[in-house]
């Protein structure tokens, strides 16, 4: 069907949205309660309205579905007045301390308001003075900052299913908390952070660990090294050329980041292929010899939180590897001191991540010294004057960790670890290559849950992609039943996997996560060694150290147990 | 089995969402509040968050999270009422009695509410002590009046 928008003729289809239609058209609406990847807008910020010919009234472009031979305006001078209204009303309670707030600079909020052109405070409503929740280890909450947009609360319900927040009270007194306002920390929360992404103010945050790191590297009596997890340099390159590869914007990163005081730079991506490894053993061992089928990964931590405090019952089928973020720090621990002489110092070890659930895994499993998420490196590069966008030094990764495959890489996004997996199983099992190349078209793709058959020798692998917390609850039944005899299957928390975080720049463009995800196919395709199992330095960890997958030092190094931590709603009030 | 969980069992019906606000209401009215554990075990029934259990509870003012004291007043806050100083009324109750936030008194004993109007303008200001209407109160009036309930607890209690 047709309609016009701004005089514009365009074509779209049945069931859209205006807002969606114009987007498409290149037609930027104001808004802040609708995403564009999330279910049913709640229709309450009312920035997005537009005025239709023959309406009376103006309409919010959310929730309004095109018509054929609609006539939308989306900028008249009516519109523009009330926007800046309903603007200048969702700030009147806003503590506007802009110039001491973690988003000062990259604030969605701030940047609409000065849009819609707001210029001065004509209405000044009531202070809000609720209690800032800092009692988790991954992220912050401060109510006072929100405009009750509501975006966190349909990520947590309606997207990761996890529902740990929701509005509470009513008129002036409502505010977003935990059921019973209790603390994230007793709460239902996964720490999977999408809230923290999608919040357009600094009401939900990461827990701020840049002077921590800051003080750290001023340590004389510290040497300070950082792992850097694929997503982050998948990331950096947002707005790079295609021909510029995740290799050099990784030395780029290890250059800046020496520059400003760390003794050493890792790729946490070798971990990767090391996981691949362990895990791959793992499933092996447990379709050989009688284990709990189907395994499912513990790669991401929101997920490995998931499954605690949502679903204990899972915990049998969880892989006992540790994640990569961890299997890199303990190795760090284990084997730096060995190659470095750290003379007495302390190491203490980053890591450079786009997940806020890594907080609290870091904690939990005392790796990893600190964690900071891809918005908090920005933040670290401010302390440093480092224009990084303009960085153009390059410096080697460090050994004995820098080196990673196409297959470690591909980890950061939705399908990943899969493919990374089936790679190295397939040799395993077949004890041959994969036919037709290393891709595994069948794990990538954007669908919420993919399953998927390989044949490998003799075996038969049923496989499954889990894209996000949100399609566990409807899948994880049948994937679990005996009939399907699903064998491995990869959950990743946020949707489109790690670059799609929630520690990753604030964004609700479903498109950049898309983008993000070529990269690592590109680099992947571009590697030399596409395969976790070629990995030359994995190969010389296990002579040196390890000697074999599953074996003692493995256990002691590389894997974990898990906890039934599921919360005790009464007694957490 | 507590309140909510036999009214839960009791309840022979698919449990859906939009059974959220009866069940809380048959709790209420049984219980006269609804616990913590009341909204864990809603929510369970529901397979609903707790967080939504609570959002929707604590959206609704019929809804009270604390014990009802011995002795019930419903303050009147009506236009009436308010011209005629409840106001005051309200101030000195919540001196006299320590009202927390919860509206009950430091020593549990009496539940204050606050309504919207008693319909009983003409006597105004007004209020409801278990289920009694007073009119024309002034802090003084009022005060002779819970002096009166304290008094004859006192000698309850000597009776005892």
């Amino acid at each position: 069907m047709k309609l016009t928008i701004n005089g514009k003729q365009i074509e779209a289809t049945r069931g859209e949205t205006v807002l969606k239609a114009a987007k498409r058209a290149g037609v930027d609406i104001p808004h802040l309660c609708s995403l564009d990847w999330a279910p049913s807008p709640a229709a309450s910020c009312r920035l997005c309205v537009v005025e239709v010919e023959g309406a009376p009234r103006l309409l919010t472009s959310c929730t309004l579905e095109v018509t054929d031979g609609m006539a939308v305006h989306t900028h008249t001078p009516r519109v523009l007045k009330a926007r800046r209204a309903i603007m200048e009303l969702l700030i009147a309670s806003h503590p506007q301390d802009c110039l001491s707030c973690v988003r000062g600079g990259d604030c969605e909020l701030a940047t609409l308001a000065a849009d819609v052109g707001v210029r001065q405070r004509r209405y000044v409503g009531a202070v809000k003075q609720h209690p800032v929740d800092i009692s988790s280890p991954a992220l912050w909450r401060d109510p006072n900052k929100c405009v009750l947009c509501g975006r966190c609360v349909t990520v947590c319900h309606d997207v990761q299913g996890v529902g740990a927040i929701d509005f509470t009270g009513r008129g002036f007194k409502t505010k977003v908390a935990p059921g019973f306002a209790i603390g994230l920390n007793v709460s239902e929360c996964v720490y999977c952070g999408q809230c923290a992404r999608v919040c357009p103010t600094g009401a939900i945050v990461e827990r701020d660990q840049v002077d921590e790191v800051v003080a750290a590297l001023a340590d004389p009596d510290a040497v300070v090294v950082a792992q850097v997890a694929p997503a982050v340099p998948a990331t950096l390159l947002e707005g790079h050329s295609k021909s510029e590869g995740v290799r050099m914007m990784l030395e780029r990163l290890a250059a800046a980041l020496k520059r400003i005081g760390f003794d050493a730079v890792f790729d946490t991506s070798f971990a990767a292929d090391l996981t691949i490894m362990e895990e791959g053993s793992e499933l092996l061992d447990r379709i050989q010899n009688g284990g709990v089928l189907p395994m499912f990964t513990s790669c991401s931590p929101a997920w490995v939180n998931f499954v605690e405090t949502h679903r204990p019952d899972l915990i049998p089928h969880l892989s006992t590897c540790k994640s990569p973020q961890q299997m890199a720090g303990a190795l760090i621990r284990e084997i730096y001191p060995k190659h470095t002489d750290l003379a007495g110092k302390r190491l203490v070890v980053v890591s450079l991540m786009p997940c806020t659930a890594k907080k609290f895994e870091a904690q939990d499993l005392s790796d990893v010294d600190y964690v900071l998420t891809t918005r908090e490196l920005e933040h670290l590069w401010g302390r440093f004057g480092v224009e990084f966008g303009k960085f153009t030094e390059q410096a080697p990764l460090d050994e004995p960790f820098a080196e990673a495959t196409g297959a470690g890489r591909l980890f950061a996004g939705s399908g990943g670890v899969m493919e990374a997996a089936v790679r190295t199983a397939y040799m395993l099992v077949a004890g041959e290559e994969l036919e037709g190349g290393p891709k595994v078209a069948e794990a990538r793709g954007a669908e919420g849950v993919r399953r998927f058959t390989v044949t490998a020798g003799e075996a038969q692998l049923n496989l499954a992609v889990v894209n996000g917390l949100g399609r566990v609850k409807e899948s994880v039944d049948g994937l679990l039943d005996p009939e399907a005899g699903m064998h491995f299957i990869e959950v990743m928390s946020c949707p489109g996997g790690c670059i799609g975080g929630g520690g990753q720049p604030y964004d609700t463009d479903a498109d950049a996560v898309r983008e993000r995800l070529e990269r690592l196919y590109e680099v992947d395709r571009r590697s030399r060694t596409r395969r976790s199992h070629e990995n030359a330095d994995v190969q010389a960890l296990y002579e040196e150290l390890l000697g074999r997958p599953l074996g003692e030092v493995s256990h002691r190094l590389l894997h974990r147990t898990y906890t039934d931590r599921r919360p005790d709603k009464v007694a957490a009030v | 089995m507590t309140t909510a969980e036999a009214i839960i069992a009791g309840r022979k019906e698919q449990l859906t969402r939009e059974q959220m606000i009866p069940l809380l209401q048959e709790i209420q009215a049984a219980d006269g509040f609804i616990s913590t554990d009341a909204m864990v075990r809603v929510a369970e029934a529901l397979e609903t968050p707790v967080s939504r259990i609570y959002g929707v509870a604590t959206f609704y003012n019929q809804f009270r999270f604390a014990p009802l004291g011995e002795h019930v007043i419903e303050l009147c806050r009506g236009t009436a009422c308010h011209v005629k100083q409840s106001l005051v009324l309200a101030r000195h109750l919540k001196r006299r009695l320590k009202l927390r936030d919860d509206g009950n008194s430091a020593d549990g004993r009496f539940t204050v509410i606050s309504v919207a109007c008693l319909g009983a303008c003409s006597i105004a200001p007004v209020i409801k002590l278990d289920g009694e209407f007073y009119g024309h109160l002034t802090t003084e009036r009022l005060d002779a009046l819970l002096d009166e309930v304290d008094a004859k607890a006192a000698s309850d209690e000597a009776a005892a």
